[in-house]
C-alpha cells in the first residue's frame, strides 16, 4: 500500500468503516445514494462483550469498490483500513446468465475472502419488476434464483443473501424490502465490529502481557492501542476512545514511576534522551501527525509523547463537551511532566521546561477559549485560573533567568541563554502563523526585550489576580500580588510594590500568620526605605526589631536603623517622628505608691510603671513622659466627704498583653460574657417558666473583625497617626535606659491641685523619634483630695451600758486644719451623762496611714455647763485619738408605758422603738454637742446606752395574805454582783409592812439570768387601794475587781390587792362509787365565799361598786362563774357557766353544782373556775362613759368603767357569747348589753388551784387507753 | 510521608504548623495559607448540598509543581492541611485519609485536655510526636 493511501486516516472523525462492494458496479452506483442516506438514519444498539455497557450507535459506512488489495494481509493490524463487510451486488434474474458468469464471479470473490479469513460478507440480489417483464422465457422465479445462490454459497447461512425488491420505486413493497435490507446490513456490520474488534483487543491484550519481555516497545504498543481508539472514534464512541488513551497514559506513567523506583525498561531509554525541542502543546489539530510519526519511529521525546497524548485526550474531551476537564488535566499533566523529567533525569536546557509549560498553559487556554463563549468562561474561572497563575509563574522565572527583570537589562550570558531557549522553540506552526496572539509569538516577544517582558508579565499577573479576586480566592490573589511586588522591587519601582505588599500584609495580619507577616514586613521595610518614607519605615523597623520570628542579628539591625535615625544631629526645631509605642514597648503594669492612689493635696505620690521593651538591645531614652488629665470639677465637689478609705483600689493595674504581633486575632477579640437568666412565673416564684444564657456583650463579640481593624492594634500596615496631647500635665522622667525585657520606671506625681487625675498617654523620646502610646487602657486614675476636719465619738465596746462608767473613743481627723496650741474642744454637759474623766488623759496622734506619730496628754477642765478639753498641736491630715469615760444614769422611773398593768403575772409589753429586738435591752440615747475650734457650728454627738436590767413584779396571794414578787433579769452580756435589795413604799403613809423573805448576802447574777425576790405584805388597817412600791438594788460589774456599786431602781404600782372572793371546788364521784371513772358522770361542787366587804363607802371613784344592784335584792353582787377546762379532759354536762348573786355581807357563801364527765383516766387536774363580775345591760352604759353619772340614775346604778383597751372589751364580748346571755343582742351596739369584767388576779383566790382527782378507767373496759409518757 | 502538616483554627490562623526541611518553612507557610482559599471554596460548595453528613476529607486541594496539598475540615471548622512532595508517588489517597484520621484523633485528644485553651496554639508533646511520625524524616 502506498503511504498516500494511509494518509486519509489522519482525520478520524471523517472516517467511516469501510464496506467493499463487488459484483454489478453499475447497479451499486445507482443504489449508493439512498443507501448512504438511509443507513445512519436509525440507531442500533451495540451490545458488547466483557460486560461493557451497550451503546447506541448510528452506523455509517464508506462504500468502496472491492479490490483484493483492500483485504488485510496477515499481521497487518491496521483497523482503520479494515473492510468490515463485503457486499456482492447482483440483479441477475436469468438462470443462464447466473450460471454463465455471475456464479463464477461470486466464486472468485468468495475465494478471495476465504483466503483472507474474512467471513463478513453478504450477497444482495436486487430484483426489479422491469427485468422480469423483459425476458419472460428464461426467467426463473425469483425465489428459485435466490435459493440457488443460497444453495451455492450460503450453506446454513441463509441470512447472508438478501433480496432487495424494486429499490428505486416508491412503493410500500420497496420500502419494506429496504428497511429489511438496512436492518440486515446494520446487524451484519455490528456483528463484524464485535467480532473483529474483539479479535483485535485480544491481540492487543496479548501484546500488552508481553510488556515485561525484553524487546517490547511501548511505542509499538501505543500504535496498536491507538488504532483501537481511532476505530472507537470513527464509530463516534469518544468515551471509549478516551479510555484507550487514558490507559496508555496510565501505563506510561507507571513505567516512569517504576523507572524512578529503579525498575527501568529498555524502551524508556529513548525517552531519557536530552530534550531538544520544547514547542509546547499543540491542540489546534485533532492529530499531530508529526509527533505521531515520531512516536511510531521511536524517536519521540518524553515531552512529545506527552504532548501528543494530551492533544488526543483534549480533542476527545472537547468533543465530549468537557472543556473544564481539559484545564484540570492540563495542569496535572504539566506538573506531572515536570516531575517525570526530573525523575528520568532528562537533561534539558535551563528554562526550557519553563518555556514548554508557559506555551502549553497558554495553548490550553486558547483552545478552551476557542470552544467556549465568554459567559461560560467567566463562570468557570476557577478551572482556568490555575493555568493562568502557572503561566505567570513560569514567565516570571523565565524573566528572572534571562535578566529581564533587572534595572540594567540582560547580561550577555543571559542573552545567550535567551537565544538558546528561543532556538528550541523551532518555527511557528502553520496553524498559528496568522494569529496575532499565539503563545509562540507571546513568548518570543516577551523574551525579546525588557519592556515587552514587563508588558506581558504584568498583563498575565493582573489577569490572574483579577480572576482570583473574582472567585474569592483572596489569599491566592494576594500571593500573586506579592510576587508582583517582588517584581516591582527588582525593577526599582517601590511605589508600585507598596500597595501589593500592604494588601498581603493586611491579610496575613488579620489572619494571624506571624511568619508571613514577618517576611512581608521585611519586604515592606525595604520598600519603604527605598521610597524614603521615614516615618513608616521606622514604624516597620520598630515592629521588626521586636519580632520574635527574626534572628537576633536582623532585629538588632532594624533597631539600629531606628537608633541611627534618632541620633542624627538634625536641627532640633524639626518635627520629631512620632511612632506607635506598642511595637516598641508594652506597658505591663502600673503601681501607685501609696497603693490607694488617693492622697491629700501636697503629699508625695509615686507611680511605678513596668514597661516591657521589645527591642533586642538597650535603648537610651531621653525622656519618658506620661500625660495626665486633671478633672477639676469632681475634686472640688466631692472634696468634703472624701476620705482615703472611700474606694477599694487595686494595688496594681495590669495591662492585657494583647499587643503581640504573634497573637492570633481571635484572642484579641473580647470573650463573650455569659450570664444565666431564669424567668419565673409571676404567680409562683418557685416554678420556672424558662431559663437560658444571655451574652451580655453581644455588640462586642458579634462585631466584625476583618474589615475594620481596631485602632489599637499596632500591626496595621500603615500606622495610625498618633498624636501627643498638648497642654496636659506631664509626668516626666529623663534619661532612662530601656533594657530588653521588663523595666521599672518611677514617676513622682504632682499633687498640688485637687481632683481626679487620669493617665492618658505615654511617650518615650529617643532623639528624633517619639514612641507614643495613645491610650492607656484600662483607665488609671489617682486622686488628690482635701478633707475637712472631722470629729467622731465611738463607743469602745460593742454596747455602752447605762449605770456603769463606760469608755468612748474620741477621734479627731484634722483634715487640712492644723491644730494649734491652745485649741480646745468644748463639750456641753448633760445631767444624765456626766463625764468622769479626770483632769488629764493620754492621747495618740496618728498620721494618714494610721501610723503612730506622737503621744501626748490632754487636759480637761470641767465647769457647770461645759467640759473643756485642750488639744495638743496636731499637723494636718493626722488623727488624734483619746478616750473619755462617761456614765449614763439609769432613770429612776424606767421607761415604761403608763398603762402597764398586771394581768396573769405578765407585763403587758409594748415594744418601744429603742428596744433592741434581739436582747430586749432598753436603749437610751444621749446627745451632746461639742464646739470645735475649726468650725462655728457645734458638732452633735449621740451615744446610745443600754440598761442592763429588766425588772418585773407580780402579786401573789394565799387566801387573804399577799406577797409581792420582783423578778430582776440581767439582759446584758455582763455578769453583775447584786446586793442591798429593798422594796419600799413610795409614799410611806399607810401602815403597810413589807417583810423581806430574801437572802441578805451579795448575789451574782449571770448574763441572761434572772433573780427573784419575794416580800410578805402585811397591813394593820385596811389595805390601801393602790400600792406604790420602789424596788432598789445595788449592782456592780462582776468582771471588774474593784468597782463601786451603782444603784438600780424600779418603781411600780399595784391596785386592787385585797382578796374579795375565795373559790373552793370539790369533785365527787357518782353516788355509790369510791372513785371517779372515765366516761361516767361525777359531780363538781364549787363554793364561792365572799371574804371582804366591798369598800363602796371609801371608794369615791366607785371602782368596786360594779355589778351591785339595789333594786329588789338589796346589796347583792352578781357574779358569773364559768367552768373552763383548758386541758379538755373534762366534759361539762349541762351549763358550764351561770350567774350567782352574792349577798353583800362578809362570809356569804354560794354553792353551785355542775355535772362533769372525765374523758381520761389518771390524775386529772381540776377544771378551772373563772369568776367574773356581771354587769347587767344598761342603756346608759354606752352613752355614759363617765362614772359619776351612774350614781344619779335611780333605776339602774350600773357603773361601767370604760375600758381603755379595745382588746379587753373584745375579750369580754367574746366570753359573753359563750355565756349566751345576750344571744343575738351583742351584735347591735344600740341595745343594752350585759357585760363581764374580770377581777384582778389578787381579788379572787382559788383554793383548789392545782388540785387533782384520781379518775379510774371505765369498768366496762371497752376502751383501753394507755398513755405513755 | 508529609513534608508539612498544619492545623488551622476556624478563624484561619495557624494553631500548629510543622514542616521539613526547616529552611523551606516560609514557603510552606505561604502554601498552606493559600490553600485556605480552596478549603473555603470546597466547604462552601459542599455546605450547600448537605451540611450535616459532609465528608471531612476534602481531597487534593491543589497540586503545585513540587507539592500536593490535601485538606480536611473538622465539624468545628478546624482545618488540617497536609503537604506531600509531588515526587512521592507511593502515597495513595487512602493513606492520606488515614493520616488525616490519625491527626484528627490526636487533635481531639488535645482538645479534651482540660488545660488546653481552645484557640491557643498547640504545644502538646503527644500531638507533636504523632505529627513527627507522619513527617518525612529529615536526614
Amino acid at each position: 500500500m502506498e503511504p498516500q493511501e494511509e494518509k486519509p486516516i489522519i482525520y478520524t472523525m471523517e472516517n467511516k468503516p469501510i464496506v467493499t462492494c463487488a459484483g454489478d458496479q453499475a447497479l451499486f452506483t445507482s443504489l449508493y445514494t439512498p443507501l448512504a442516506q438511509q443507513l445512519p438514519r436509525e440507531p442500533m444498539e451495540w451490545r458488547r462483550s466483557y460486560g461493557r455497557a451497550p451503546r447506541t450507535i448510528h452506523l455509517e459506512a464508506n462504500f468502496v469498490q472491492f479490490k483484493e488489495e483492500l483485504l488485510p494481509k496477515e499481521g497487518n493490524k491496521a483497523l482503520l483500513t479494515f473492510p468490515f463487510l463485503h457486499i456482492y451486488w447482483t440483479d441477475c434474474c436469468d438462470i443462464k446468465v447466473y450460471k454463465a458468469s455471475v456464479r463464477d464471479n461470486m466464486m472468485r470473490w468468495q475465494g478471495n475472502l476465504r483466503l483472507h479469513g474474512s467471513a463478513d460478507w453478504v450477497i444482495v440480489v436486487v430484483e426489479t419488476s422491469d427485468a422480469k417483464k423483459k425476458n419472460k422465457t428464461n426467467i426463473l422465479p425469483r425465489s428459485s434464483l435466490v435459493d440457488k445462490i443460497r444453495n451455492d454459497f450460503c450453506n446454513k447461512q441463509n441470512d447472508r443473501c438478501v433480496v432487495l425488491s424494486d429499490p428505486l420505486k416508491d412503493s410500500s413493497r420497496s420500502q419494506e424490502s429496504w428497511s429489511a435490507f438496512l436492518l440486515k446490513l446494520r446487524t451484519l456490520l455490528l456483528m463484524s465490529f464485535t467480532q473483529n474488534l474483539g479479535r483485535f483487543e485480544e491481540d492487543m491484550r496479548t501484546l500488552r502481557e508481553k510488556r515485561n519481555q525484553p524487546g517490547w516497545s511501548f511505542c509499538d504498543y501505543f500504535m496498536v492501542q491507538e488504532e483501537l481508539a481511532f476505530v472507537f472514534e470513527m464509530l463516534q464512541q469518544c468515551e471509549d476512545a478516551l479510555v484507550q488513551y487514558d490507559e496508555l497514559d496510565a501505563l506510561f506513567t507507571q513505567y516512569v514511576l517504576n523507572f524512578g523506583a529503579g525498575d527501568g525498561a529498555n524502551w524508556l531509554g529513548s525517552f531519557c534522551s536530552p530534550v531538544k525541542r520544547w514547542t509546547g502543546l499543540l491542540l489546534r489539530r485533532p492529530i499531530d501527525m508529526e509527533k505521531r510519526d515520531g512516536i511510531q519511529s521511536g524517536q519521540a521525546s518524553l515531552l512529545e509523547l506527552r504532548s501528543y497524548l494530551f492533544c488526543r485526550q483534549c480533542t476527545l474531551l472537547i468533543f465530549l463537551q468537557r472543556p473544564w476537564e481539559v484545564t484540570q488535566r492540563a495542569l496535572e499533566l504539566l506538573h506531572n511532566c515536570v516531575q517525570e523529567l526530573c525523575l528520568l533525569e532528562v537533561s534539558m536546557l535551563e528554562g526550557a521546561l519553563d518555556c514548554w509549560v508557559f506555551l502549553s498553559c497558554l495553548e490550553v487556554l486558547h483552545r478552551i477559549e476557542g470552544c467556549c463563549d465568554q459567559a461560560q468562561l467567566e463562570a468557570n474561572v476557577s478551572h482556568t485560573v490555575g493555568l493562568w497563575a502557572y503561566a505567570t509563574d513560569k514567565l516570571k522565572s523565565l524573566g528572572y533567568m534571562c535578566g529581564l527583570v533587572s534595572e540594567k537589562g540582560p547580561l550577555s550570558l543571559e542573552l545567550n541563554r535567551t537565544v538558546d531557549l528561543l532556538a528550541g522553540l523551532g518555527d511557528e506552526k502553520a496553524e498559528t502563523v496568522h494569529s496575532l496572539q499565539s503563545p509562540y509569538k507571546k513568548l518570543k516577544e516577551a523574551l525579546s526585550s525588557v519592556e515587552a517582558f514587563e508588558r506581558h508579565y504584568l498583563e498575565l499577573s493582573h489577569a490572574a489576580v483579577e480572576m482570583y479576586r473574582a472567585i474569592g480566592r483572596m489569599r491566592s490573589a494576594g500571593l500573586v500580588g506579592k510576587s508582583l511586588a517582588e517584581f516591582y522591587m527588582r525593577k526599582g519601582d517601590p511605589e508600585q510594590a507598596e500597595s501589593f505588599l500592604q494588601n498581603a500584609l493586611r491579610s496575613y495580619v488579620s489572619e494571624g500568620w506571624s511568619l508571613l507577616v514577618t517576611h512581608t514586613r521585611k519586604q515592606m521595610a525595604e520598600c519603604q526605605k527605598l521610597q524614603g518614607k521615614t516615618e513608616t519605615y521606622l514604624q516597620t523597623s520598630a515592629l521588626l526589631a521586636g519580632d520574635a520570628n527574626l534572628t537576633n542579628e536582623e532585629r538588632i539591625h532594624f533597631c539600629q536603623e531606628i537608633l541611627t535615625f534618632a541620633n542624627q544631629s538634625t536641627d532640633s526645631k524639626a518635627q520629631k517622628v512620632t511612632l506607635s509605642m506598642s511595637s516598641f514597648a508594652q506597658l505591663k503594669q502600673l503601681q501607685f505608691r501609696p497603693a490607694t492612689a488617693t492622697v491629700h493635696s501636697g503629699t508625695a505620690l509615686q507611680v511605678e510603671l513596668c514597661l516591657r521593651s521589645l527591642m533586642p538591645v538597650a535603648v537610651p531614652l531621653e525622656q519618658l513622659a506620661a500625660s495626665v488629665h486633671l478633672n477639676l470639677e469632681q475634686g472640688e465637689t466631692n472634696g468634703k466627704t472624701r476620705g482615703p478609705q472611700r474606694r477599694p483600689y487595686p494595688e496594681t493595674v495590669l495591662f492585657p498583653l494583647g499587643n503581640s504581633s504573634a497573637m492570633p486575632p481571635s484572642a484579641a477579640g473580647p470573650s463573650p460574657e455569659l450570664e444565666e437568666i431564669q424567668d419565673c412565673s409571676p404567680s409562683d416564684p418557685r416554678s420556672l417558666n424558662s431559663t437560658g444564657m444571655v451574652c451580655k456583650n453581644t455588640h462586642l463579640v458579634m462585631r466584625r473583625h476583618d474589615s475594620s481593624p481596631s485602632p489599637d492594634t499596632p500591626n496595621l500596615v500603615s500606622p495610625v497617626p498618633v498624636v501627643m496631647d498638648d497642654g496636659a500635665n506631664m509626668l516626666m522622667s529623663g534619661d532612662v535606659t530601656l533594657l530588653p525585657g521588663n523595666n521599672s520606671i518611677v514617676f513622682s506625681v504632682p499633687s498640688q491641685e485637687l481632683g481626679t487625675y487620669t493617665l492618658r498617654q505615654l511617650c518615650a523620646t529617643v532623639g528624633q523619634v517619639q514612641f507614643i502610646l495613645p491610650h492607656i487602657s484600662p483607665l488609671v486614675h489617682y486622686e488628690v483630695y482635701s478633707q475637712e476636719s472631722q470629729l467622731t465619738v465611738e463607743p469602745l465596746t460593742d454596747q455602752l451600758l447605762a449605770g456603769l462608767p463606760q469608755r468612748a473613743k474620741v477621734r479627731l481627723q484634722t483634715g487640712h486644719y492644723t491644730v494649734k496650741k491652745g485649741d480646745a474642744l468644748q463639750l456641753t454637759n448633760i445631767d444624765s451623762m456626766p463625764i468622769l474623766t479626770s483632769s488629764s488623759c493620754p492621747a495618740t496622734i496618728l498620721n494618714s496611714t494610721a501610723e503612730r506619730v506622737d503621744e501626748s496628754v490632754l487636759f480637761i477642765q470641767s465647769s457647770d455647763k461645759v467640759t473643756c478639753i485642750s488639744l495638743p498641736p496636731t499637723p494636718p491630715y493626722h488623727t488624734l485619738e483619746f478616750q473619755l469615760e462617761v456614765l449614763c444614769v439609769i432613770p429612776s422611773d424606767p421607761v415604761r408605758p403608763e398603762n402597764q398593768r398586771l394581768t396573769n403575772g405578765e407585763i403587758r409589753h409594748r415594744p418601744r422603738s429603742y428596744n433592741l429586738p434581739d436582747n430586749h435591752m432598753t436603749a437610751i440615747n444621749q446627745r451632746m454637742s461639742i464646739d470645735c475650734p475649726w468650725s462655728i457650728y457645734s458638732t452633735p454627738i449621740s451615744l446610745t446606752f443600754y440598761i442592763p436590767f429588766k425588772a418585773k413584779h407580780s402579786l401573789l396571794s394565799a387566801g387573804n395574805r399577799k406577797y409581792i414578787q420582783v423578778c430582776l433579769q440581767n439582759v446584758s452580756d455582763v455578769n453583775f454582783h447584786l446586793m442591798d435589795q429593798r422594796l419600799t413604799e413610795k409614799h410611806r403613809e399607810s401602815s403597810l409592812e413589807l417583810q423581806s423573805l430574801n437572802t441578805k448576802a451579795q448575789q451574782l447574777v449571770y448574763s441572761k439570768q434572772s433573780l427573784y425576790y419575794v416580800w410578805d405584805v402585811r397591813w394593820k388597817e385596811n389595805m390601801p387601794l393602790c400600792l406604790q412600791c420602789v424596788f432598789s438594788a445595788s449592782f456592780s460589774s462582776a468582771s471588774e475587781e474593784v468597782s463601786a456599786f451603782k444603784p438600780y431602781h424600779y418603781a411600780f404600782q399595784l391596785e386592787r390587792v385585797t382578796t374579795l372572793y375565795s373559790v373552793r371546788t370539790e369533785i365527787m364521784p357518782a353516788a355509790g362509787q369510791q372513785n371517779c371513772h372515765s366516761g361516767s358522770l361525777c359531780g363538781l361542787e364549787m363554793s364561792i365565799t365572799r371574804l371582804a366587804e366591798p369598800e363602796d363607802d371609801e371608794d369615791d371613784r366607785g371602782t368596786e361598786k360594779k355589778g351591785q344592784t339595789e333594786t329588789e335584792e338589796v346589796c347583792s353582787t352578781k357574779l358569773m362563774y364559768k367552768v373552763a377546762d383548758g386541758s379538755s379532759s373534762w366534759v361539762v354536762y349541762g351549763r358550764s357557766s351561770g350567774l350567782v348573786s352574792m349577798p353583800m355581807d362578809a362570809n356569804a357563801n354560794h354553792r353551785v353544782q355542775v355535772e362533769l364527765m372525765p374523758l381520761f383516766a389518771g390524775h386529772l387536774p381540776f377544771p378551772d373556775i373563772e369568776v367574773f363580775k356581771y354587769l347587767p345591760p344598761s342603756a346608759n352604759s354606752a352613752s355614759q362613759p363617765d362614772t359619776d353619772g351612774c350614781v344619779e340614775n335611780d333605776t339602774l346604778s350600773l357603773l361601767v368603767r370604760p375600758l381603755d383597751d379595745q382588746g379587753d372589751t373584745a375579750s369580754i364580748r367574746s366570753q359573753g357569747t359563750v355565756h349566751s346571755v345576750g344571744s343575738g343582742e351583742q351584735q347591735s351596739r344600740v341595745l343594752p348589753m350585759p357585760r363581764l369584767e374580770p377581777f384582778s388576779p389578787g381579788q379572787v383566790f382559788n383554793h383548789s388551784q392545782g388540785c387533782q382527782v384520781l379518775v379510774l378507767p371505765s369498768t366496762d373496759g371497752h376502751v383501753l387507753e394507755i398513755n405513755a409518757t | 510521608m508529609a513534608v508539612c502538616i498544619a492545623v488551622i483554627a476556624k478563624e484561619n490562623y495557624p494553631l500548629f504548623i510543622r514542616s521539613v526541611p526547616v529552611q523551606n518553612e516560609l514557603k510552606f507557610h505561604y502554601t498552606v495559607h493559600t490553600s485556605l482559599d480552596v478549603v473555603e471554596e470546597k466547604i462552601s460548595a459542599v455546605g450547600k448540598a448537605m451540611a450535616d453528613q459532609r465528608e471531612l476529607y476534602l481531597g487534593l486541594l491543589y497540586p503545585t509543581e513540587d507539592y500536593k496539598v490535601y485538606g480536611y475540615v473538622t465539624n468545628s471548622k478546624v482545618k488540617f492541611v497536609i503537604v506531600v512532595d509531588s515526587s512521592n508517588t507511593s502515597l495513595r489517597d487512602n493513606e492520606i485519609r488515614s493520616m488525616f484520621r490519625k491527626l484528627h484523633n490526636s487533635f481531639t485528644d488535645v482538645m479534651c485536655n482540660p488545660f488546653y485553651n481552645p484557640g491557643d496554639t498547640i504545644q502538646s508533646k503527644a500531638f507533636d510526636s504523632i505529627v513527627s511520625a507522619m513527617m518525612v524524616q529529615a536526614s
